[in-house]
């Protein structure tokens, strides 16, 4: 026992000496690229395009709270008017329900859609894979518009009355893909083996599922769960051709643009539903590629 | 007649079992049938949503709009009307100029940011990814609404350059034009292009790098020889996330772009509102996506032959 700990020890010490020894070398190479001259300007240039990506959409929550109904500088004093106009407006509150309504069905639908492929594509052996991956993913690269007026379209021949739920079918067609590939990166990121030993061990498929796949992979599930709330929470492009009388939140902020006096109360509205998936998606993210590794999962 | 109809009925369950027994070996003996079972569910419902519908997108094009009902005799009436009026094609290469452009801009801004987070940024890729994905989450439509109150002419830009004592008179150029569309766009999809760019650079081998450095490579000469070429694949990737979709955008111009900024996707989007001529619709979708199909083919096609010629 003392005789392992020690030899260990030693062969860790070994191997640290040879680090040792190995590491000027390392990163004497690695200086001659990464020199601070080239590493500062990089550096800036990051910083540039986060505040390039963020400042534009922090622009909302600013001007929510101030006193006037004119976006415009300098600022003329705190308000909360904006928020108090979004709680009393019954029609904005129907939207918002609608919103969580069809998101919520949107999610746990396409979550399931998304775990049956991603279970399929991770672990059998299929001919035509390749081709019927790229298939399920081709809603990312259609532009919307097309989407929304092809479902629009079959809708109109089949009779069917424009309503929620044929926003939601909308939803359903744009989040499958990305809840496939959330579930994939998670289901290759542990041991299929683990999978093996239950069967192995006498449980059937559907046991070995709920009993072994669904809590390794529970991470994912709620990211993806997480995800495709968000994606229907705020998608328009979709739900603008699909929308009947009941309309979600994204429909009515459009409604509301043509009013400038109604400018204010969008705002606070926008910046509300920024933090809300700003929180949402961040917590989605974190569990997502908790696990993976840098790589798994950043294809999308 | 009940021995007859029970011999049936016999029969017929054995003939059932049989069936489901043969099914069942199947569904035992083949890997993939098991796999394409579970992958049923997804697959109907993507064929429903999409194949479906676009199928039927590409009939109502060869139909014809007669006041409030349609005409389902086949005709090319759209296709004809398409090339006949200079509108629609002018429209059509003007988007895909303005598309073009833009997915141009994204990748060079995408292209450092990527390479930072693969080669730089040591111990927080994780943050730095996630910082990178969040926008992208989060509403497409509040993010170029929030462009057109930048640009604005009382916007944010305006009137800040004005209290500031910089500037006299409001800017009229920021708004309405098609460079605050391609600026906006550019801000909307940049995270769609960093992550295909980073996945290519992360897989680099790092061994690459570093015998092109012994071999006397400077820094610059081994990126455009070694790392470079390799993330080629991702920056085709990006440049494809970015420009298909945007093509076919009609939020930001509606928005942003005033008269002089619109693209294909609002005179599409007409037709299906005021204009009200569905088939009209139908057609320039049509026209677009095969388009748009036509130009990413040959784009691929070339760059494939030019890097077989170049290795």
């Amino acid at each position: 026992m003392t005789d392992a700990t020690a030899s260990s020890l030693t062969a860790r010490k070994a191997a640290e000496d040879t680090r040792g020894e190995e590491t000027p070398q390392f990163v004497q190479s690695k200086h001659e690229g990464y020199h601070w001259t080239s590493e500062a300007p990089m550096f800036l240039y990051a910083v540039w395009y986060l505040a390039f990506l963020y400042i534009p959409v922090l622009f909302l929550p600013l001007f929510s709270f101030n006193d006037s109904i004119y976006v415009a500088f300098p600022l003329k004093g705190f308000t909360l008017e904006w928020y108090g106009d979004m709680v009393d407006n019954p029609a904005l509150l129907r939207a918002l329900e609608n919103s969580v309504k069809v998101g919520f069905t949107v999610a746990v639908a396409t979550t399931f859609l998304g775990l049956f492929a991603a279970k399929a594509m991770t672990r059998y052996h299929m001919p035509g894979k390749g081709p019927v991956t790229s298939f399920i993913m081709l809603p990312l690269v259609v532009p919307g518009i097309i989407l929304g007026i092809a479902l629009l379209v079959i809708t109109n021949q089949l009779g069917m009355e424009l309503s929620l739920f044929t926003i939601g079918l909308a939803h359903t067609l744009i989040c499958v893909p990305f809840a496939m590939l959330v579930l994939i990166s998670r289901l290759e990121g542990f041991d299929k083996n683990l999978e093996e030993a239950s069967l192995d061990l006498g449980e059937g498929a559907i046991q070995t599922f709920i009993r072994v796949t669904l809590p390794l992979a529970w991470p994912g599930i709620l990211a993806s769960l997480l995800l495709t709330f968000t994606i229907s929470f705020d998608e328009f492009i979709l739900a603008f051709f699909l929308a009947g009388n009941e309309v979600t939140l994204p429909i009515y902020i459009w409604s509301q643009l043509r009013f400038p006096s109604r400018l204010p109360m969008v705002l606070s509205l926008g910046a509300c539903i920024l933090v809300f998936s700003f929180f949402l998606v961040t917590f989605a993210e974190v569990m997502r590629r908790r696990g993976v590794g840098p790589q798994g999962g950043a294809a999308i | 007649m009940t021995d007859r109809s029970q011999t049936l009925g016999v029969a017929y369950a054995g003939q059932q079992t049989s069936l489901v027994f043969k099914a069942r070996a199947l569904f035992l003996k083949h890997e993939w049938v098991r796999g394409y079972t579970l992958l049923s569910p997804t697959l109907l419902v993507m064929i429903c949503l999409m194949c479906l519908p676009l199928f039927m997108l590409f009939s109502y094009s060869f139909w014809t709009q007669n006041y409030l009902d349609i005409d389902k005799s086949f005709t090319l009436t759209n296709y004809g009307a398409f090339f006949q009026k200079p509108i629609y094609v002018a429209l059509m290469m003007k988007s895909i100029r303005m598309s073009l452009f833009c997915t141009f801009i994204t990748l060079i801004l995408a292209y450092p940011m990527a390479y930072f987070i693969a080669f730089k940024v040591k111990s927080n890729k994780l943050v730095w990814l996630i910082l990178i994905t969040v926008p992208f989450w989060t509403s497409y439509l509040l993010r170029v609404f929030a462009w057109k109150v930048i640009l604005g002419f009382n916007g944010v830009i305006n009137s800040g350059l004005i209290s500031m004592g910089l500037l006299d008179e409001p800017l009229q150029f920021l708004l309405y034009n098609p460079t605050a569309v391609v600026l906006t766009l550019a801000h909307a999809w940049a995270a769609f292009a960093i992550l295909p760019i980073y996945v290519s650079l992360e897989k680099i081998d790092r061994a690459l790098l570093e015998a092109a450095t012994d071999l006397g490579d400077t820094p610059t000469e081994r990126f455009w020889r070694v790392t470079w070429p390799l993330s080629l694949p991702g920056v085709i990737a990006a440049g494809l996330l970015v420009f298909i979709p945007t093509v076919g955008d009609y939020v930001t111009p509606r928005l942003v772009g005033g008269t002089t900024g619109i693209m294909i996707g609002n005179i599409i989007q007409s037709q299906f509102g005021k204009a009200n001529n569905w088939p009209m619709g139908a057609a320039l979708s049509v026209i677009s996506m095969l388009l748009i199909a036509l130009l990413v083919v040959t784009f691929i096609v070339s760059t494939t032959r030019a890097r077989a010629k170049t290795s």
